[in-house]
């Protein structure tokens, strides 16, 4: 059933909060596979993954880091490699206790994605810094390297943590916010890069020869495209037209699933009242506003649920008559407003309405209006029957005078009782709306 | 239907059972009046039919192939607005959709009835239509008086944009499941009156520009 079918990518997106607040329990520890964390990184997650999964503070993994990388650069290259290798995390980072309890990580999750900036600008600050280290370590002819080397790196950084934030966009659907700005970052990224390979050159003295590198190059490149290009256009199609293959399949099974519970079921029972017309009438009326709800109903709105506004409310005490007595109740709702104590008393004094319209008032349809004024909320329901007087009926009998006057009038509202022209009752209640 | 006047018909349904169960309850002409001159099942064929035989009413389903009812009704506009003889158009539909019910009588439909009313009914509708009347159901009415409800934008046109007490009255009593003739004595005056009444919120509600009424009609998706 459809109720029952949850997206994947809510799923998703469901757990990361709780994975983050609720520490693993140790005596049961799950398959423990190395990922980076997606929140709270400083660059690329890698330490933070790191330290989950050898379970140990992040600090001293970052120093780790920090310290390797002043060996000929050794750390930034692990970094870069376990950056490259390792899959981006949502729920399989292990988070150590203290870890978890870090205010500091639990403000940035709650403010959503604000420390992005953050971390931009401590990537720039740190390649600054190391700029300024490496030069004032004058490493002579070397040293001429390392400017483009450095810009090579941070546009390579910057490309690489686009690709993990487009894919983290896709699990929290965050993607659609902005567009501009993640594609401003990759042209960003590739803009560095292409500045430093170039700078590169120019140090190492080949300028003249820019112009052949260049268009030789180009000449790799446009070959390798022409060879792989249409390969890699018929992968992409392939993919996407299997993914709109699996959708299509997913949304005729649920059809069918609808179909088969419902539709099938009812035409089966049909079949065996077939003698008996009225359960017959009953039945397909009942499938029919079932089907109807389920056609043309909102998104995310579930048929079971408890109706939170007047309109809901009204329809589904029409659907409760309506499949207990047998008789066509029509509902016509104009406006619509939250529901409160006082218009559950009125819903429940229209419901008694149409219970009793539907025992006396014989096969005719009865007539359901709801409208939502703007200072009262007025209900009338309405029959074609015999009608009846409202004083010949005797005060012992509860229904009318109890259920539907008496409770409109303990809750502040009026009903009134009387025969509509044409033939049949009518049952009018009003109720003035609060003023919140 | 005692008069002896004769409606010609053309039924317009994509689904032949229908149209067999719709032609079998008022198609006996000495019975009811009515004379089913044609049929068709699709956009095209409609047009075709419609311009051929030139009828008094055409039953109008909603969901049709090959672009709809709203289709039909854009191609036989210049049926529709004929000065001896129009063409008029009654909606029929098991589509309580806000957006189909509005955009039909846009489309220059003259009512709309549910494929659930009785064949007595449907009849009186048809004769209602022949003569130039509008035919509101409850729903329609409710519809109506939903998508004009909402004040919140300040109306372009005074005129076309707005209810009066007394249209609002009428479909009020209408959307509570009153008879023309109902209508007529709860308000204390005649159901010519009560039809002009009708006729005029069709026409505001055809003719009005009013940008809230469109967003309404796409936007909402009610049962």
């Amino acid at each position: 059933m459809p109720a029952a079918s949850t997206s994947p990518t809510s799923g998703a997106s469901g757990v990361p909060g709780a994975s983050f607040f609720t520490t693993p329990d140790p005596a049961d520890p799950p398959v423990r596979r190395l990922y980076r964390s997606s929140e709270g990184r400083m660059v690329g997650g890698v330490a933070r993954g790191l330290a989950g999964h050898l379970s140990l503070p992040v600090a001293w993994v970052r120093v780790v880091f920090v310290v390797l990388a002043t060996i000929q650069g050794l750390g930034i290259l692990l970094y870069a490699i376990f950056w490259f290798v390792v899959p981006l995390g949502v729920g399989g980072v292990n988070l150590t206790p203290a870890e978890a309890k870090e205010p500091r990580d639990a403000r940035s999750w709650l403010a959503g994605r604000r420390p992005d900036k953050g971390q931009i600008v401590a990537l720039i600050a740190v390649a600054c810094g190391f700029a300024i280290l490496i030069d004032s370590l004058n490493l002579g002819r070397a040293n001429t390297y390392v400017w483009p080397l450095l810009i090579i790196g941070l546009g390579v950084a910057l490309v690489w943590r686009q690709a993990d934030n487009s894919r983290r966009a896709r699990w929290a659907e965050m993607s659609r916010r902005s567009r501009l700005l993640p594609l401003a970052r990759g042209a960003a990224g590739v803009i560095l890069v292409g500045i430093g390979v170039t700078g590169f050159l120019v140090v190492q003295g080949s300028a003249s020869h820019i112009g052949v590198i260049l268009q030789a190059a180009l000449a790799v490149l446009v070959g390798v495209a022409l060879i792989t290009g249409p390969y890699l256009v018929r992968m992409t199609q392939d993919l996407s037209a299997e993914r709109r293959e699996r959708i299509r399949a997913q949304e005729r099974a649920e059809v069918a699933a609808h179909v088969h519970d419902s539709v099938l079921h009812t035409l089966t029972l049909i079949q065996r009242h077939a003698d008996d017309p009225r359960e017959v009438a009953k039945l397909a009326r009942a499938q029919e506003r079932e089907l109807r709800a389920w056609l043309y109903r909102p998104e995310g709105d579930g048929r079971d649920d408890v109706p939170s506004t007047l309109a809901e409310a009204v329809r589904l005490a029409a659907a409760e008559v309506e499949d207990a007595h047998g008789v066509p109740v029509e509902v016509v709702c104009v406006g619509d407003c939250p529901l409160d104590e006082r218009l559950g008393a009125q819903i429940q004094a229209a419901r008694e309405a149409m219970v009793n319209a539907a025992k006396y008032g014989g096969d005719e349809p009865v007539q359901v209006y709801a409208e939502v004024e703007e200072h009262k909320v007025f209900v009338s329901v309405r029959d074609r029957g015999p009608g009846f007087d409202l004083d010949s009926v005797p005060d012992d009998r509860m229904g009318v005078r109890e259920s539907i006057i008496g409770r409109m009038k303990r809750n502040g509202g009026e009903a009134r009782l009387r025969p509509a022209p044409g033939g049949g009752t009518e049952v009018e209640l009003e109720m003035e709306r609060s003023t919140t | 239907m005692t008069e002896e006047r004769r409606v010609r018909v053309v039924l317009v349904d994509d689904h032949r059972m229908f149209r067999t169960g719709v032609q079998a309850e008022i198609g006996e002409t000495e019975r009811t009046g009515v004379d089913v001159v044609g049929e068709a099942a699709d956009v095209d064929q409609a047009v075709t039919v419609v311009t051929a035989t030139r009828p008094d009413v055409v039953l109008l389903d909603v969901h049709l192939p090959g672009g709809g009812g709203v289709e039909v009704l854009k191609r036989c506009a210049p049926l529709m607005s004929d000065a001896t003889q129009p063409v008029r158009f009654l909606a029929l539909s098991v589509s309580d959709a806000a957006e189909d019910v509005i955009g039909v009588i846009r489309g220059g439909a003259r009512g709309y009835v549910t494929k659930t009313i009785t064949g007595p009914d449907l009849v009186n509708s048809i004769f209602r239509v022949a003569d130039g009347d509008a035919v509101f159901s409850p729903r329609l009415a409710g519809f109506v008086l939903d998508a004009f409800a909402s004040t919140d934008a300040p109306p372009v046109d005074e005129d076309l944009d707005r209810l009066t007490q007394r249209e609002r009255e009428v479909l009020r009593l209408i959307a509570r499941g009153y008879a023309y003739k109902e209508v007529a004595k709860q308000l204390y005056i005649s159901v010519k009156t009560v039809e002009s009444h009708v006729s005029a919120v069709l026409r505001k509600l055809q003719l009005s520009n009013r940008h809230e009424l469109t967003r309404w009609a796409t936007a909402r998706r009610l049962v």
